[in-house]
């Protein structure tokens, strides 16, 4: 790697390993703009935001500039600043600039740079033909208007999800992103996971925005409003109101959202435990009867996807249990039907989820009971954060609150799930034999913690070796399975999440760079680490739970199959 | 078959080139050289073999404009519109085609599927403009009524024929 001095604007830099000079100028604590590049994503060095001027005046991108001792470059010259502005106004030009009304307003970097830049006027006329809105998808919606062709939608889609869902269509002035043959999303092979939205700098791709339809049933006196949330909310939330990342907020959402009307709040992590105990008896089984091997963890709705839509032959593979939220909401459903009829209203129940592909999930027709879906509605950590701002309620400043009974609680183990690694952990929590603090403190060291995109351990169940693998980032199980597949390697267990960093990293939280992520990873660690029991087996409401239902009751509310003969 | 084009003949052209992701341009002009156009199938086909997004296939086979992305006739005229051929007057040319074969608004290709209209920017003949080919043969110091009867006389070949 790389090593030297540079001089960014007469100032002495060091650089050491940095990837590109727009690293090095990022260390050097000057913010530059861009709008294509990501330091998880190929440089595509198209949008010219980032450029730098070099002692003979030649300007460059910085993305795509490799560090040099003794480089010399300007980062704000006249020249440069005349070329940035010149830039924002032709993207302005072909752009549909309803800020007030766009999903995007307030976290679009387009008129966050137009606004730093000064862009005031626009010369230039646009006379492109206005392609069509798609919201034909349950995740995302699509505005060609608000494109700026900045390619990070279809390399995120193509290179850490590996779908290739979209991609630029045409070129020079009729160039546009788009799937296929001008198609709509629904008609395309799209996962649902949202991850284009995440990293569209505009609001071209934004979430399908479901507020209104959850205002709806909060006012609505027939209904009895029950919320889940999700673990990667709690400690993603609190970014939206000036906290750091990773500060766990669930009791302060607690008496938020009951400000706001909902009538009950339970915590998703009750759901996980359901998951884990599920799950690891399921693994178990598996071990009796020899296979099959490798099982898949199935608690990502944008993974289950991805094996209908391209790799059907592997369903089998993937454990029956349904995700946490789905058995959260088939068993809540079930349980609120005498109560629904005792006091003749109907419980709509609303999750709050890190995801998009949730909004997908809770629509599939197998998660349905007499055509009413068992979670009604899934609201992305982004939107809850926007009905709080609406209501004008000052989340830090809330009192805390538990969850209400029986539902509020669940284990460290659960907790962990909104991580990558960490359904791994909590089903081998419970597989091992050791319950006590060793196994705890080995796992906690073992490399089903961190940031890898694939990683793998060893453990022993009572005396069988067994072989786990964990990968987030889509794109990453997909190769892992090709490695499978040329006898390479192969798993008992394999964890997989479509978003990198796991569920923490979702397309529905709020936006920001993978830092961010890990300290949220890093603070459900914590909770995990003071909450009082560790084991989904040691929850003290499960058991009473699920008490009254048969083996058969309690198979068709928690399981799934989606083999189709 | 789908629109006349043989899948087992795509594959086997897609599989002369092992496979390739990249060989996809070569691909893509083989097909292309045989029936004329690439069909949504075809594009399919590619991105299935190859182990791509149909989206990747899709945007180069709309950034080259050689290629084409709908079936054409059997006679493919091209009227030149370079500056030489549009100053000795291209474009009447064009409309009495337009008109001859009946075509409407985007329309490139008649109704009977036997000829398809584009227009070239200049074919390096400018001192034969204005220029028109149709399957690659070139007609020079072209007229309306000359291109006119062209089109009559191979219409009726073609009913001749038929
Ligand atoms: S939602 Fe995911 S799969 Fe669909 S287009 Fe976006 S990135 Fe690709
Ligand atoms: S849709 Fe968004 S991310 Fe994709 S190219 Fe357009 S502006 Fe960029
Ligand atoms: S990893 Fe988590 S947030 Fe991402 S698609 Fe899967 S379930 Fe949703
Ligand atoms: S960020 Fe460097 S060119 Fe776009
Ligand atoms: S302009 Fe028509 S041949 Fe040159």
């Amino acid at each position: 790697m790389a090593k030297g001095i540079m001089y960014i604007n007469g100032q002495r830099v060091p650089f050491d390993g940095e990837p590109n000079v727009l690293a090095v100028i990022r260390k050097a604590g000057i913010e530059m703009p861009t709008f294509c590049y990501y330091s998880d994503l190929s440089v595509y060095g198209a949008c010219r935001m980032c450029v730098v001027e070099d002692e003979r005046g030649k300007i460059d991108t910085s993305c795509s500039m490799q560090p040099r001792d003794g480089l010399s470059i300007k980062t704000n010259s006249a020249r440069l600043l005349k070329h940035r502005r010149m830039i924002l106004e032709l993207m302005l030009a072909s752009h549909n600039c309803n800020c007030t009304i766009c999903e995007k307003s307030g976290d679009c970097h387009l008129q966050e740079l137009a606004l730093q830049f000064g862009v005031r006027n626009v010369r230039f006329e646009d006379n492109r033909e206005v392609l069509p809105f798609d919201d034909s998808s349950p995740a995302v919606v699509r505005d060609p208007s608000k494109c700026i062709l900045c390619g990070d939608c279809v390399r995120v889609c193509e290179e850490t999800i590996g779908m290739g869902v979209i991609d630029f269509a045409k070129r020079g002035y009729n160039m546009q992103v788009t799937p296929a043959f001008g198609r709509t999303l629904s008609q395309t092979n799209c996962i649902s996971c949202g991850q284009c939205s995440a990293v569209c700098p505009t609001g071209a791709i934004t979430v399908y925005n479901q507020i209104g339809a959850a205002w709806r049933a909060i006012h609505d006196t027939s209904k009895r409003v029950v919320v889940q949330i999700a673990p990667a909310v709690r400690v993603a939330v609190g970014e939206a109101f000036g906290l750091p990342s990773g500060k766990n907020m669930l009791d302060q959402m607690v008496t938020a959202l009951k400000l706001m009307g909902v009538d009950e709040v339970y915590d998703t992590t009750f759901g996980a435990d359901l998951t884990t105990i599920q799950e690891a008896e399921e693994f178990k089984a598996r071990l009796a009867a020899g296979g099959p091997f490798p099982m898949f963890t199935s608690c990502c709705p944008a993974w289950i996807k991805y094996l209908e839509n391209e790799n059907p032959k592997y369903l089998k593979n993937v454990s029956s249990c349904k995700s946490p939220m789905e058995m959260f909401g088939a068993l809540l459903k079930e349980k609120y039907q005498a109560k629904d009829a005792e006091d003749g209203r109907t419980t709509y129940h609303i999750a709050i989820m890190p995801c998009t592909a949730k909004k997908m999930e809770a629509a599939r027709p197998e998660f349905a009971t007499d055509g009413v879906p068992d979670v009604d509605l899934v609201l992305t950590t982004q939107e809850i954060i926007d009905m709080i701002k609406e209501s004008g309620i000052q989340l830090p400043q809330m009192e805390l609150e538990s969850p209400d009974t029986p539902f509020g609680f669940g284990s460290g183990s659960g907790v962990i799930f909104g991580t990558t690694g960490g359904v791994a952990e909590a089903v081998a929590r419970y597989c091992l034999p050791d319950k006590t603090k060793n196994t705890l403190r080995k796992l906690e060291l073992s490399p089903l913690r961190g940031e890898e995109s694939i990683r793998e351990a060893t453990l022993d169940v009572g005396g069988t070796e067994i072989r786990i693998a964990v990968v987030h980032g889509l794109i990453n199980a997909q190769n892992l399975i090709k490695r499978i597949e040329a006898g390479e390697v192969n798993y008992h267990l394999i964890e997989v999440m479509t978003c990198p960093t796991g569920c923490v990293g979702g397309a529905g939280q709020p936006i920001g760079r993978r830092d961010k992520k890990l300290e949220r990873a890093a603070g459900l660690y914590t909770t995990d680490k003071t909450a009082i029991f560790k084991r989904a087996e040691f929850n003290p409401v499960m058991d009473d739970a699920l008490a009254g239902y048969s083996e058969e009751q309690l198979h068709h509310m928690l399981h799934v199959n989606y083999v189709k003969e | 078959m789908a629109n006349g084009i043989s899948m087992e003949r795509v594959e086997a052209i897609i599989d002369s080139y092992g496979a390739q992701r990249s060989n996809l341009i070569a691909i893509m002009q083989d097909i292309q050289a045989e029936y004329k156009y690439l069909s949504p199938q075809v594009l399919e086909k590619i991105a299935e073999k190859l182990n791509i997004g149909v989206a990747k296939v899709y945007s180069v086979a709309t950034f080259y404009e050689n290629f084409s992305l709908e079936a054409k006739g059997k006679y493919i005229i091209k009227v030149c519109d370079g500056t030489a051929c549009h100053v000795r007057k291209s474009q009447p040319i064009y409309n009495a085609i337009r008109e001859h074969l009946k075509l409407e608004g985007k329309q490139k290709t008649s109704a009977d599927g036997l000829f398809t209209l584009e227009t070239v920017s200049c074919l390096g003949a400018c001192g034969l403009a204005p220029v028109v080919t149709i399957n690659d043969q070139v007609h020079s110091k072209m007229t309306p009524e000359a291109m006119v009867a062209l089109l009559e006389q191979i219409e009726k070949e073609e009913a001749d024929n038929a």
